[in-house]
């Protein structure tokens, strides 16, 4: 351990007042890690949820492109879906919650038919998958969000986690350590300093 | 507030109904060519937000995907393909909560569940 420091007065108020700093941030960082633990551990029971879902009903949509796949060719399925479709967007606002940035997305307004293509020529089992995969479009989104917010969490819970770690193993044990040194330092001057004037005392008297 | 664009990777027939949602389809045939496909989208200069990437051709590029983790933008969302959800979306969560948490939580849900 690190015991450079030189054993005056001055230095060991110094110190002491670090480490009052130190121990008062490793408080505050606990308090904080233990929010950001208890908030993430609600996100990651809700991404489960989430994630459920969404793949339940993305299967059983893709399922249904697949039976129209095998009557309809890719590229008359491309056009009937795509072609006359806006672009529909996301809008993101990012919102600061616990020191990070995360994204919230908000879908754009929908077009009321869903359906983007005449009806007369596809089957019914593209109706279905359409009606089936705009069902579980918000949750998917939904879901992007919360499966972001646990990924970034996480980082931050590790970062956190190490700082309250070496606030708590390193730096407070190692100011302790120093402070201690300087005062048994501090003490053992004392008593030279008394032994010395005993000895000058007794010099003195015989003289 | 911002516009954001949305866009799906996978296999030609898994995304097609995406297409449906307004949101742009790549389809790829191979790892590599998904690989080159989603580090041209997460430019921000392309605006993207949410990008959706079916399990299969993920799988190769996990890492890729997991770095993008650290940044608000793009979301990179995993979807299972045509083929069914092989689990791969959960398993990364499980390792980001296990990397996190120091311990793996979700498993004993999902046990008892079984």
């Amino acid at each position: 351990m690190n015991l450079q420091v030189n054993p005056t007065r001055m230095e060991l108020l110094r110190l002491k007042k670090r480490l009052r700093v130190a121990v008062r941030g490793h408080k505050l960082l606990k308090d904080k890690l233990d929010e950001l633990m208890k908030n993430f551990l609600e996100l990651v029971e809700e991404n489960r949820r989430l994630r459920t879902e969404v793949e339940e009903g993305l299967t059983r949509a893709f399922r249904g492109f697949a039976m129209a796949r095998a009557v309809l060719s890719w590229s008359y399925l491309e056009t009937a879906l795509g072609a006359h479709r806006e672009r529909r967007g996301v809008t993101a606002k990012p919102v600061r919650r616990m020191n990070m940035e995360i994204p919230h997305f908000l879908l754009d307004e929908e077009e009321p038919n869903i359906y983007p293509y005449g009806l007369a020529e596809t089957t019914g089992d593209l109706d279905e998958a359409v009606r089936r995969l705009h069902a579980v479009f918000k949750p998917l989104v939904q879901l992007a969000e919360v499966e972001k917010t646990v990924e970034l969490m996480a980082g931050e819970i590790e970062r956190t986690r190490r700082r309250v770690n070496a606030l708590e193993h390193v730096l407070i044990p190692q100011l302790e350590e120093q402070a201690r040194y300087i005062t048994m330092k501090l003490e053992e001057n004392e008593r030279g300093n008394l032994v010395r004037l005993m000895k000058v005392k007794e010099i003195v008297g015989h003289g | 507030m911002t516009s954001y664009r949305m866009a799906a990777i996978g296999e030609a027939d898994s995304i097609i109904g995406f297409l449906a949602l307004g949101v742009e389809i790549h389809p790829v045939t191979s790892t590599g060519e998904a690989a080159s496909v989603l580090n041209k989208l997460v430019d921000p200069e392309e605006k993207y937000g949410i990008i959706f990437i079916t399990e299969t051709v993920a799988e190769e590029i996990m890492d890729r995907i997991t770095a993008l983790g650290e940044r608000a933008f793009p979301t990179v969302l995993l979807i299972p393909s045509n083929q069914g959800g092989k689990g791969y979306a959960f398993e990364r969560i499980r390792k980001i909560v296990e990397r996190a948490v120091g311990a793996d939580i979700l498993m004993g849900k999902e046990g008892r569940q079984q």
